[in-house]
């Protein structure tokens, strides 16, 4: 099987790497040739195609999935932001995603510094066990969370939601967290305390503000994890209580409604914002 | 204080911060066992228990005509996935480790892209690229293809998921990648190797890991996924999921859904099985995630 691959592998980038056979040999670092150079290329416009799509259509005048849009308007803007089924969506969506990204943050940084500052029996299999939801298929987490949320009437409720999401996100936190502990010198502690700092002293004026990062950029994560988050969602909904990504769903499937177009562009520019905080934090850190 | 200390307060004084952090794996731990795992349990057990107990669901996924045939698709669909993915990813996550660190700083941003996208935006983006009358159909027309509809094929929704699954692929090749020694190319050609077989021979076996944490991983979570088959494909095309997500959502046949669901559980976890030996795709989400 993985020989095989390799062989496909192999016919596609050995003969770009190989192409540009001049005498010189230019190909040190920061020169690929035109064959990769194009793959490259090719590549990249895949991986932004969708994202180029979505935004220009949700300034479409049709009233269909037309694209490219023949004329420009800002109606499904208008009918995004002036329906109230969709702004109770976003609502929920955001509230939802809060709640979620607060807990998720909580438990993952208790679990993160549980793992990194103690050795103990079992560490292996906590680690693996929170990395669990993240590997194990959706659709059979989705049933298997409906199913018993059904018998404890946790389905359409709010609560419910925030349970099921926090599971889904606790695997971004505890990764994003851990790594930034990971890469902490605890030996700063040390001289914090003989320095004679307490143990809450040097917790709060030594790790936290080096761990804070890591720690935001968990959090953002939860909160997009919930906020993106489909299937699960899709079973625990009610007529009474949707996200808004159900709500997306149900129009492209039910209803053909191209606000979906401008939801999804409010989706991509929130989510890329969301993400890119703890970024600029970082930045703000280092300079 | 240090000199004073008797041995066995000493050992005391070291365990307890050591015991203290411990504890605080324990609510996330119990949140996962209450609100996941036990989950999980329930539905495999209840795929053994319900409507009778015994192995009578299994025995209909063999016998319905229709369950073992959504598997093959599944399964086959996941490796062409996979294997589409690697293909494609290798060169880009090769350029990656070979361009100056302005270009690999937009390279890596526009491997994020996909993962800043929300996950309904790109596939309601590919709904509209792939129907009838959308830009691939045109172009296909153009050259020559016409009446292609991907909408509702196989074809139509592996386009999709390959899409949706690049980063995973890229994100552990370049780390993989981005740990082999260049020298080692370098001794190569001193050696009389042209380019082409210093690549083949030397560069390719070395990130071999990379590849096999990368095609797990996008082969693993191809088989769950859910959304993008049931909006690109078709009810007559379906996969696991559609099949497994009907089953609960219309006839609230948990049993069965919950065989069917044991069925994939068991595939997914032979694979991490098999790859946990050679390094495991959990350090390659990992990457996914620290390279934000």
């Amino acid at each position: 099987m993985s020989e095989q691959v390799i062989d496909q592998v192999e016919g596609h980038t050995g003969g770009s790497a190989a192409e540009p056979a001049s005498p010189v040999k230019v190909q040190r670092d920061g020169g690929i040739g035109w064959g990769l150079r194009t793959a490259v290329a090719l590549t990249a416009l895949l991986l932004i195609a969708p994202t180029v799509v979505v935004i220009p259509m949700s300034f479409s005048g049709a009233s269909t999935f037309e694209f490219p849009p023949k004329s420009w308007s800002l109606r499904w803007y208008k009918s995004f932001f002036g329906s109230e089924k969709w702004m109770y969506a976003l609502l929920t969506s955001v509230q939802i995603g809060l709640l979620v990204a607060v807990t998720a943050t909580v438990l993952g940084v208790a679990v993160a510094l549980g793992l990194t500052r103690s050795r103990f029996r079992g560490r292996g299999a906590v680690r693996q066990l929170m990395m669990a939801p993240m590997i194990m298929p959706g659709i059979v987490v989705a049933i298997a969370i409906y199913g018993v949320f059904i018998r404890w009437q946790l389905n359409g409720t709010a609560i419910g939601f925030v349970l099921a999401h926090t599971v889904l996100a606790l695997p971004f936190v505890v990764t994003a967290v851990s790594t930034s502990l990971a890469g902490y010198d605890r030996t700063q502690d040390i001289a914090a305390a003989t320095l004679g700092a307490t143990a809450w002293t040097t917790f709060f004026r030594i790790t936290v503000p080096q761990v804070a990062p890591g720690v935001l950029s968990g959090f953002a994560f939860a909160f997009v994890t919930s906020l993106d988050e489909v299937v699960v969602a899709l079973f625990l909904q009610t007529p009474d209580i949707q996200t808004l990504p159900v709500q997306m769903y149900n129009s492209i499937t039910l209803e053909i409604d191209p606000t979906i177009a401008a939801a999804s562009s409010v989706m991509v520019v929130a989510t890329t914002l969301v993400l890119l905080i703890p970024q600029f934090v970082r930045r703000e850190r280092r300079t | 204080m240090t000199t004073t200390i008797t041995a066995r307060s000493r050992g005391r004084e070291a365990a307890r911060p050591r015991g203290r952090a411990a504890w605080f794996v324990l609510p996330a731990t119990a949140l996962l066992l209450v609100f996941f795992f036990y989950p999980i349990a329930t539905i495999v057990w209840r795929s053994f228990t319900e409507p009778a107990a015994g192995f009578g669901n299994y025995t209909g996924l063999l016998h319905d005509g229709l369950s073992v045939k959504v598997l093959v698709r599944t399964l086959v669909t996941a490796l062409i996935v996979a294997s589409v993915t690697l293909v494609i990813a290798y060169p880009y996550a090769y350029a990656m480790t070979r361009v100056k660190p302005r270009t690999r700083g937009v390279l890596t941003v526009i491997v994020l892209l996909p993962f800043w996208t929300s996950l309904m935006a790109r596939n309601f983006a590919w709904y509209m690229l792939e129907q009838r009358g959308g830009p691939i159909d045109r172009f296909l027309g153009l050259i020559g293809f016409d009446g292609v509809v991907l909408l509702g094929t196989v074809a139509g929704v592996t386009v999709a998921m390959v899409q949706v699954m690049l980063p995973f692929m890229v994100l552990p090749l370049y780390s993989a990648m981005e740990q082999i020694d260049r020298r080692l190319l370098d001794a190569a050609g001193s050696l009389g190797a042209p380019r082409w077989r210093a690549f083949a021979r030397v560069h390719i076996p070395l990130s071999v890991p990379g590849m096999l944490s990368g095609f797990s991983l996008v082969f693993i979570m191809t088989l769950g996924f859910y959304i993008t088959p049931a909006l690109l494909g078709s009810p007559q095309n379906s996969l696991i999921s559609q099949v497994i997500g009907e089953r609960v959502s219309k006839l609230l046949d948990f049993g069965g859904a919950g065989a069917l669901g044991t069925v994939l559980l068991g595939v997914t976890l032979l694979v991490l099985f098999i790859v946990s030996r050679f390094g495991g795709p959990a350090k390659a989400l990992g990457g996914a995630v620290t390279h934000e």
